[in-house]
């Protein structure tokens, strides 16, 4: 339950939570869906999110996003409020579900952040041109949403959570919809993107090889309430820079025992041969 | 599912010919004569049913006794005389003659033309003041909840108050509007029935239209900070266009009906409802007459019917949905 926080004293932490309780009035009585979380995410630092179904890391992810509001403790992103971080653009975010709007173009779709918040259209062209060849989608700049394949548009989601290059990522999880060979893809994609804009990353999860694969540490939560189990910090990430995080570490040694330990994690901490249900151990 | 796999495994590959834009391209180009197929489908069976109609027309006074058919004293088909139904080449005949004996006079169908259009103004401005009450309307129900309760009940109620019924009443009170230079003109009374049946389902329909983006889309301009006027604008309007299209057609037919029925118990001079009630008193000396502004009135909904069509032409990518084909 201790947390290591790689936090250096002379910078705010990207995310702080501090005590945060969630509960839900329901007709049916009190939903308890966060107790008691404390966790402090360093800037620039990925952090994943996994736990069974309704532990309420998109209940977690939606208080940082100040889509609700905690019902007790203290939750600031940047030094500031949720809500003033909001204000002020300092996060992006992609949902499950992609949430393109179906009568805009992919390009129009990626553009709309940038749209609303009054970039010029020429450097709205530039970066939309430069986002959509991030995610591999050049060709279809110009077709709707309808047209492309689930995959495909959960790629124009996450080019446009990018758009405004935030300092802050949420992802509630992105790759649910992808399949394992285009997954793979876009987990390395993520990481250089990442690495590459210095962006704090806050991922959710299901996958524990995921997790591993792209995370600085692996936040473990526990459904009724939802808790942190356990923080387990990767050390894929203090042996290289995650930069250098490429396709042949999915096959190394350290990044099975890594697996393993997550999955302990979920279960509680005693050693088990098969992962909790709800969770995927692919 | 096994498809969407093999799309995304083509895109994957790098380096790869990207199988999705020819599978999407050719998916578009089907997708697009398959449409014109479809409207041209459409415009076949409008003149097959036309064609079927005259041939019933004609076929029924054929057969039929020339008194019709009487049980018990009620007269269940008509007659068929040519009196009660002319011809249908005599109907269409009687268009291009004279409407009077006098050297003068137009041809019917110039004299219907003229009626149909004046008509059409006067249902447009009704539509037009329909869809700007309507709009509103559903505006302030979607902004605020309290408003919906208060008003959503008696724009219901207002429809069952038979308006038509009393467009005498509201053209003897528009006579008494009388604001500086503006005067109040018949026409207007016809134009505010008109609007008073247009309303309606735009409100009905532009609620439920702007009350339908997904939590999805309205928290994700949330989180973009947006305000109210910028979410109306790129979110609550475009999404609210399927929903608006069929109310805007609805809205128009209702107009067109309300014009040509407050024209006829106003008595108003120049629309086709006046010429409609004048040729069909004159209908024992010229039966085929009567029919020219009856045609007109079907023509006339038919064009304010298609003219909203066309603009759901134009805005076409907003009836897209978010789902892969
Ligand atoms: N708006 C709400 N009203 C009432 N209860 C809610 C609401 N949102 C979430 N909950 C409850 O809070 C708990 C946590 O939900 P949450 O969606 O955060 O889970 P999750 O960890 O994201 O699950 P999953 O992995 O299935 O997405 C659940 O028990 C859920 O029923
Ligand atoms: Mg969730």
């Amino acid at each position: 339950m201790t947390e290591a926080t790689p936090t250096t004293p002379d910078s705010t932490a990207a995310v702080e939570v501090r005590g945060v309780d969630k509960v839900f009035e329901t007709r049916t009585g009190q939903v308890h869906a966060l107790d008691a979380i404390d966790l402090v995410i360093a800037p620039g630092e990925f952090i994943s999110l996994i736990g069974p179904s309704g532990c309420g890391k998109s209940t977690l992810m939606r208080l940082i996003a100040d889509l609700d509001e905690p019902t007790g403790g203290t939750l600031t992103v940047f030094g500031k409020t949720a809500r003033q971080a909001r204000l002020d653009q300092d996060y992006g975010i992609a949902f499950q579900q992609a949430g393109l709007l179906p009568w805009r173009t992919v390009a129009a779709n990626v553009a709309l952040p940038l749209e609303l918040h009054g970039v010029g259209s020429a450097e709205r062209r530039s970066r939309v041109e430069h986002l959509l060849d991030m995610v591999g989608l050049s060709d279809f700049a110009d077709r709707y949403p309808d047209q492309l394949s689930g995959g495909m548009q959960q790629r124009v989601a996450i080019a446009r959570a990018l758009a405004e290059q935030p300092r802050l990522l949420l992802m509630d999880e992105p790759f649910g919809a992808l399949d394992e060979m285009t997954r793979e893809k876009m987990q390395t994609e993520l990481v250089r993107i990442s690495a590459e804009t210095g962006a704090a990353v806050v991922f959710v999860t299901h996958s524990i090889p995921e997790a591993v694969f792209l995370s600085d540490r692996v936040v473990v939560m526990s459904p009724r309430p939802g808790r942190i189990q356990q923080v387990v910090p990767m050390r894929l990430g203090a042996e290289a820079e995650r930069a250098a995080r490429t396709e042949e570490l999915r096959e190394e040694r350290a990044f099975f025992d890594m697996v393993t330990a997550v999955r302990e994690a979920l279960h509680g901490g005693s050693p088990v041969s098969s992962g909790p249900r709800g969770v995927e151990t692919r | 599912m096994t498809d969407l796999r093999e799309r995304e495994t083509a895109d994957a590959v790098p380096g790869g010919v990207p199988g999705g834009i020819r599978s999407a391209g050719r998916a578009g180009r089907v997708g697009r004569s398959r449409r014109a197929g479809r409207t041209a489908a459409a415009w076949a069976w409008g003149l097959v049913g036309i064609l079927a109609l005259a041939l019933l027309w004609e076929g029924y006074k054929f057969l039929a006794p020339a008194d019709g058919v009487v049980i018990a004293g009620t007269r269940v088909l008509p007659r068929s005389t040519d009196l009660a139904m002319p011809h249908v080449w005599d109907m269409i005949a009687r268009l291009a003659e004279p409407v009077t004996r006098s050297p003068s006079a137009q041809p019917l169908w110039l004299v219907v033309l003229l009626a149909a259009l004046t008509t059409l103004g006067i249902a447009a401005a009704g539509w037009l003041v329909g869809v700007v009450v309507g709009i509103g309307l559903a505006l302030v129900m979607q902004r605020w909840r309290i408003a919906e309760w208060g008003l959503l009940p008696w724009i219901v109620l207002s429809q069952t108050v038979p308006l038509i019924a009393f467009a005498p009443v509201v053209k003897s009170w528009g006579s008494r509007v009388e604001i500086g230079a503006f005067e109040w003109q018949d026409w207007m009374s016809v134009a505010l029935i008109a609007s008073y049946l247009a309303f309606f389902p735009i409100a009905v329909g532009a609620l439920k239209g702007l009350q339908s983006p997904d939590r999805i889309h309205t928290e994700l301009m949330q989180t973009y900070a947006a305000g109210y006027w910028q979410t109306l604008v790129k979110l609550r309007f475009p999404a609210a266009v399927p929903y608006l299209l069929p109310a805007l057609r609805l809205g128009a037919a209702n107009a067109v009906i309300g014009a040509v029925v407050a024209e006829v118990s106003t008595g108003l001079q120049g629309g086709i409802g006046r010429i409609l009630i004048q040729f069909a008193g004159q209908a024992s000396g010229d039966p085929a007459k009567a029919w020219g502004p009856i045609f007109g009135a079907i023509v006339l909904g038919l064009v304010a019917a298609g003219s909203v069509a066309l603009l759901g032409a134009i805005l076409k990518n907003y009836r897209r949905s978010e789902e892969s084909a």
